[in-house]
């Protein structure tokens, strides 16, 4: 491509590589400062000081159990998407119905459905189904919300298997059931495994449901966890900051083991 | 025979159809209602259309909307242009440093908001550390430096998404392009404004109807970062809705503008996908 180099474009990538990497490290070296430590420094300052207690606050404070329902929500809304999905790409790509064409029309007409925009009549389903304040209640809208993109991924990479190899199935008189698990799973593991990275990411860092739909502490998630702690422990950043650490956690373990999953699973965003 | 039938598609179409569809149909029977979340909605007709439309902190908030996603689209767009098409590049140092331009990514919007809220905050924050560049240190009392503070997160957070999608859309120009540019004597920057930019016009317009959605819906950075505050100098028409629901409890008032919401949201991505004339889902998975 380009022979010549770039100074302009390097000099501007090298000061944004400042303005991400330095927020990121007060991030990290705070999280390990005792709080005077961190007082008497300043957030740029080099560490003086070492500790885990922030960790350990955390836990403390309950951070354990957000950790747990988090991980509640988050498999169980892999699990429906996990269920709904693959059949209903499958039904699109290769359905010959009017209906699965129209299903098709409708879901890319939910993609334009900003989740903010129905927070009012999603309170109103979910308390009169006595599902206020329950992890179950978070769980459903989740799940639907993240259904559009996920069927968008999947029947793109559905649609990039080959028409004679489901001849080759039809001449063997599977039925639709035996092509689905015999060769439609199999060959779209890729989109599967993208759509479960992406709606494990919308769970995970959800903020909008929680906040409107859960109220006490047993059913608090991370993220209104965090934002709870704030409220609390405002003035001490050091705690602060560890919660925030183990909040990006398991993302980070996915970056690190499945680098290209989690980055088309992330760019699935590009659909909310 | 071997045909996947519609009782493949329905259930997740009944979920979904329950969870997303027939809210936002009753979104707007709701905007004709008075509702404060006990007992049942009761109809009031154009009461709350009336109200809105009167309501001076609205009015303020569709400005301030407005504002907010100009500033994102005049500060995020030139900057991940520039990123993405120069981590497009196979340089290894240039991978490395994608590597950490993709950090904010890993993070949700509350962890960063949370970061960001503890990182300037006045007493304990960068700013107290430099008074030179940040005068009295408290960027959250004033209304211009709490919408550069907001802006310049939403900065942080986002530029690393759409880079990624530049950076794909870059990759995928044919090299011969610029090897005719060449040809004719073209320099580096006659070359990306004649060969990169209006190859990248479809990702352009895809990343313009994600911010303009994302501004006229997200509220949760305004929500931890400055509450709307001071005063009502940051509150946004999503953030306004959120207070009139959850915190007024007058859901009535909340779904109508919702509906103005959603109305503006879809009416400007239509048009701009009727002016640029494609469908922007191709280009979203360009950037994978």
């Amino acid at each position: 491509m380009r022979t010549r180099t770039n100074y302009f474009a390097g000099f501007g990538s090298a000061l944004w590589l400042l303005v991400v990497a330095i927020p990121v490290y007060v991030l990290v070296s705070a999280s390990f400062q005792t709080q005077q430590g961190y007082s008497a420094g300043g957030p740029l300052a080099l560490p003086t000081t070492f500790t885990l207690d922030n960790y350990a606050n955390a836990f403390r404070s309950g951070f354990g159990l957000y950790f747990i329902n988090t991980l509640v929500v988050t498999f169980s809304v892999i699990a429906i998407v996990l269920l709904l999905v693959p059949p209903l790409s499958y039904a699109i790509v290769r359905g010959q119905s009017r209906m699965t064409r129209g299903v098709f029309q409708l879901f890319l007409l939910g993609l334009a459905v900003p989740s903010t925009a129905v927070i009012v009549p999603i309170f109103y389903l979910i308390s009169s189904a006595g599902l206020y304040d329950n992890l179950l209640g978070v769980i459903l809208p989740t799940a639907a919300f993240a259904l559009p993109v996920c069927t968008l991924i999947l029947s793109g990479s559905m649609r990039d298997i080959t028409p004679e190899l489901y001849e080759a199935m039809a001449v063997d008189g599977a039925s639709p059931l035996r092509t689905f698990f015999r060769l439609v799973v199999p060959l779209s593991k890729g989109g599967i495994s993208t759509i479960v990275v992406f709606s494990a990411l919308q769970a995970w860092n959800g903020f909008l449901f929680p906040l409107i739909l859960t109220q006490s502490e047993s059913t608090r998630m991370i993220t209104l966890g965090l934002f709870n702690f704030q409220t609390q422990y405002g003035v001490n950043v050091p705690a602060l900051l560890a919660a925030v650490m183990l909040s990006m956690l398991p993302v980070l373990l996915v970056y690190l083991f499945a680098r290209r999953t989690l980055v088309q699973g992330l760019m699935g965003m590009g659909g909310k | 025979m071997g045909r996947p039938g519609f009782v493949w598609a329905a259930p997740a179409t009944l979920f979904f159809g329950l969870f997303a569809l027939v809210p936002l149909v009753f979104v707007v029977v709701l905007s004709f209602t008075t509702w404060s979340g006990l007992g049942d909605p009761k109809f009031t007709g154009l009461d709350n259309w009336v109200a809105i439309f009167d309501d001076p902190i609205l009015i303020k908030s569709l400005g301030l909307t407005v504002l907010f996603v100009v500033l994102a689209l005049i500060t995020q767009i030139p900057l991940s242009i520039l990123l993405g098409v120069w981590a497009a590049g196979f340089q290894r140092n240039r991978a490395v440093l994608s590597a950490i331009y993709f950090i904010p990514l890993l993070l949700s919007s509350a962890a960063i908001s949370v970061l960001w809220r503890a990182l300037l905050d006045p007493n304990f924050g960068i700013p107290g550390q430099l008074p030179w560049l940040f005068g009295d240190g408290n960027l959250f009392g004033k209304q211009s430096s709490a919408i550069g503070v907001l802006t310049f997160v939403a900065m942080w957070q986002f530029t690393p998404f759409y880079t990624l999608i530049f950076q794909g859309a870059a990759r995928a120009i044919p090299p011969v392009l610029y090897q005719a540019a060449q040809i004719d004597g073209a320099g580096t920057v006659s070359q990306f404004f004649n060969v990169t930019l209006p190859q990248l016009k479809n990702s352009i317009v895809t990343s313009v109807i994600l911010m303009v959605v994302g501004g006229l819906t997200a509220f949760d950075t305004v929500l931890i970062l400055t509450n709307g505050g001071p005063g009502t100098d940051t509150t946004v028409t999503p953030f306004y809705m959120y207070q009139k629901a959850f915190r007024a409890f007058d859901f009535g008032q909340a779904s109508a503008i919702a509906v103005v919401l959603v109305l503006a949201a879809t009416a400007i991505s239509l048009v701009l996908v009727r002016v640029s004339g494609y469908g922007k889902m191709q280009s979203a998975q360009d950037g994978i």
